[in-house]
């Protein structure tokens, strides 16, 4: 943990106002980008594209360059960025309503063209700067403010893969991590160094969906809400890589 | 360069690579599905990026994106999927991005008919999509026009860091007239607002809307307000004696000229203004006509009838205004003639 | 103003025709517009295009009553037939039109397009035949500027095809005696 707390050259102003809520996944997700932007000395040509909603709190203080997409599009803003600069680090950044409701087409069909650029999906389960509303991620059973007697599968269906599904296309990567341990951290800093990797490579594709807390829309603490990922979403989003390209798992 | 026949749509799109675009994404649509193939071909041999995007949302979006590097980038549809482009021309609008997007305008609403229409004018001059923004909409009458238009959009998109529409209809898009290119434009995508990297030495940027500036209400008036001063453009053809004015753009503008010419000889005054800049609309080419002539007669491809909303409120109740809305239907000279001709003998009551 | 119309079903190559025509326009220095009809069946269904040429500048590129109809099928001839003006001239491929005109006010040329176009050894040239037969008899455009275009265009396809759309245009030419007529008046009259 010694490595997450410290401060990255990458944070213009540290100690001004992130905009998330204490005990939000986002403060170490932004770290693990932090970190693996230092090492692979990407930041200087690093694009940032950003999903609407909470993952937009992102950008603040974040050092590089950023577009702020509309809600869902950011895999085609980020492909019009990458074609006309293949040279730069181009990724987008969004949550699970952005990417996996909205803006499934275009995920999907970024995916589906091997557009060689770098996804960070942030899944929390649930529609975090509305006010937690039922999301495509949200658990069987699980109550919001649009489910409040639990998502019922019958109505509003199971919660969608949207990993799995992309890892059927002929990508360069696909991994889901969490953030609920150190461990867990650090391995999911491997998943997005790798996906990063492979963009400089010009693989393809390459996507890390991370399993993170929302302790306000949960209603939970925020060690209560990681025990939760480790004890229940685990076992519907399985950790792991899924694709790997050429190295093979 | 000599004069080729060539496809209005294919003019488009060759005018577009001359002035230096290099990002095309698009759906198939008709009547615009010419100007994406035609550049699936072309774009790569220039060195661009031609991309059939999954949807008309992420064609617009595609070029937000492209449009960000400073490089020169076009989308286009019709109908129901310039409806679904307007979501990413407010944001661009809001971003100040430059972007030319084309609509090769259908007729109706909903489904529509690919025949050729100008129904899309009050989406395409007034925002069209949420907010308080204008896209600067050029509506040109002929193929060379288009072409010579097309890289004055670019042009203008740069200098003002806003959308641009190119309106053009079904008939413009697929006729093929005679038409001479100009040379191809040197242009530079380095422009001090562009994200590229922030490299070294240089402070991070972000493009999005500067809704946390309190001057933003201020700089939105004052860009459009310069933009609608300095940027009108028209032609007047026999104004200056004319007792009845047509006003008419585009395919009809075209109809509207020759039915200018066809009244002169046989003696009746009739004038006409062809907008060509439909945002902002040339309320300049009024100034004179609206004291000397009898009336305005608005002839648009359009069931309602939509321009004529401008020439209202342009002509402002100081003469009687007309509408000669031909629908699905081109306009007809004889129909303008007769139109003229009731209006002037006091047979035809003003419609509102 | 000459205002023209071909028509036919796709496959035909009447908008190549019609392209061509307009083409020689150009290359004549006159002012042409071409515009055809289009839809959403791709193949097997009709179709048509209109052609303006004019010394004048070229307004509405829509055709209403055309001057010229070049008719390649039934459902074609039974569609426009009726729409020609007056003193008008109606070009029928007999080969596949085998009723007489209901019309005694236009000029009908019958041209057996798409049988000599296949005895020429391929049927497909019978656009070729047609505008032979139109400018062999009207003049619409000078001959050579008309053959230009012709050769232009079929050029991009192959020089064999090319060759064989010459003959074909050669054929249609000497098929109607030569006749001249004025662009420059407003419409065609014999």
């Amino acid at each position: 943990m010694t490595k997450m707390m410290k401060t990255s050259r990458l944070y213009s102003a540290p100690d001004a106002p992130t905009g998330i809520c204490p005990g939000c996944g986002y403060g170490i997700i932004k770290h693990i980008l932090a970190n693996v932007m230092e090492e692979l000395q990407i930041d200087d040509r690093a694009i940032g594209v950003l999903g609407i909603g909470c993952s937009g709190f992102v950008s603040r203080n974040f050092d590089i360059d950023w577009l702020q997409a509309q809600h869902g599009r950011a895999p085609a803003s980020a492909t019009g960025i990458k074609r006309l600069l293949p040279d730069k680090v181009v990724f987008t950044f969004q949550g699970d309503g952005d990417l996996a409701a909205i803006g499934t087409a275009e995920i999907i069909h970024a995916a589906a063209r091997n557009e060689k650029m770098t996804v960070l999906f942030v899944n929390n389960g649930i529609y975090g700067m509305t006010g937690g509303q039922m999301a495509p991620t949200t658990l069987e059973n699980q109550v919001t403010v649009t489910s409040p007697f639990g998502r019922d599968p019958n109505t509003a269906g199971m919660p969608i893969k949207i990993t799995e599904m992309i890892s059927v296309l002929p990508i360069a990567y696909a991994a889901r991590g969490a953030i609920f341990n150190p461990k867990e951290i650090r391995i999911t800093e491997g998943y997005v160094k790798k996906a990063f990797e492979k963009q400089l490579n010009g693989e393809g594709f390459s996507m890390v969906e991370i399993l993170s807390p929302c302790p306000t829309n949960w209603h939970m603490t925020p060690v209560s809400s990681m025990e939760r990922i480790e004890n229940e979403v685990v076992s519907y989003y399985p950790l792991g890589e899924m694709v790997t390209g050429k190295e093979g798992v | 360069m000599a004069k080729v026949m060539m496809k209005g749509n294919e003019a488009l799109a060759e005018a577009a690579v001359r002035a230096g675009c290099r990002l095309y994404c698009g759906y198939p649509i008709t009547p615009q599905t010419e100007i994406m193939e035609y550049l699936s071909a072309r774009l790569p041999e220039v060195g661009g990026h031609f991309i059939q995007s999954e949807s008309e949302v992420a064609g617009i979006s595609m070029i937000l994106g492209g449009a960000c590097t400073g490089y020169r980038v076009m989308t286009g549809s019709s109908g129901t999927g310039f409806s679904l482009k307007q979501e990413g021309i407010s944001w661009m609008a809001a971003d100040e991005l430059p972007g030319v997007i084309v609509n090769v305008c259908r007729y109706g609403s909903g489904l529509g008919l690919i025949s050729p229409g100008q129904d899309a004018y009050i989406q395409a001059t007034k925002g069209g999509g949420h907010g308080s923004y204008h896209a600067i909409v050029y509506g040109p009458s002929t193929i060379q026009e288009m072409v010579d238009l097309t890289g004055l959009a670019f042009d203008k998109a740069d200098e003002y860091r806003n959308p641009v529409i190119m309106l053009s209809d079904g008939a413009l898009g697929q006729m093929m007239e005679p038409v001479e290119f100009p040379d191809f434009q040197e242009v530079h995508p380095n422009k001090d607002w562009t994200i590229t990297g922030k490299g070294k030495g240089r402070g991070h940027k972000i493009t999005t809307a500067i809704y946390t500036d309190p001057k933003y209400d201020q700089h939105v008036r004052e860009k459009y307000a310069r933009i609608a001063a300095e940027e009108q453009r028209w032609e007047s053809l026999c104004t200056e004696d004319a007792a009845i004015v047509l006003v008419a753009y585009g395919t009809s503008g075209r109809v509207c000229r020759q039915a200018v010419q066809m009244a002169r000889k046989k003696g009746m005054k009739l004038g006409l203004i062809r907008p060509v800049t439909l945002w902002p609309f040339p309320v300049k080419a009024f100034e004179q006509p609206v004291h000397t002539a009898k009336a305005f007669v608005t002839v648009e491809m359009s069931a309602l009838g939509q321009m004529v909303e401008d020439v209202r409120l342009t002509v402002n109740g100081r003469k009687p205004v007309f509408l000669y809305s031909s629908g699905m239907a081109p306009p007809r000279e004889a129909v303008i003639l007769q139109m003229a001709e009731d209006i002037l003998d006091g047979r035809m009551k003003e419609v509102l | 103003m000459c205002e023209i119309i071909v028509a036919g079903f796709g496959g035909q190559g009447v908008l190549a025709a019609g392209i061509i025509l307009a083409n020689a326009g150009m290359k004549a220095d006159l002012n042409t517009t071409w515009l055809p009809a289009y839809g959403g069946e791709q193949r097997g269904g009709t179709a048509n295009c209109s052609v303006k040429l004019s010394k004048d500048e070229v307004g509405s590129p829509f055709v209403e009553d055309p001057d010229v109809l070049l008719a390649f099928n039934q459902p074609s001839f039974d569609k426009f037939e009726k729409a020609v003006r007056p003193g008008g001239f109606v070009f029928v491929n007999s080969s596949l039109i085998t009723r007489e005109t209901v019309r005694s006010d236009v000029n009908v040329i019958r041209i057996d397009a798409t049988q000599m176009a296949a005895e020429l050894g391929n049927a497909r040239a019978a656009n070729s035949i047609m505008l032979g037969a139109l400018i062999g008899r009207l003049s619409l455009v000078p001959a050579d500027k008309a053959e230009e275009a012709l050769n232009e265009y079929f050029a991009q396809k192959s020089e064999k095809a090319a060759e064989l759309n010459r003959r074909a245009f050669k054929l249609g030419m000497d098929h109607t005696a030569a006749e001249e007529a004025d662009i420059n008046g407003t419409r065609i009259v014999p």
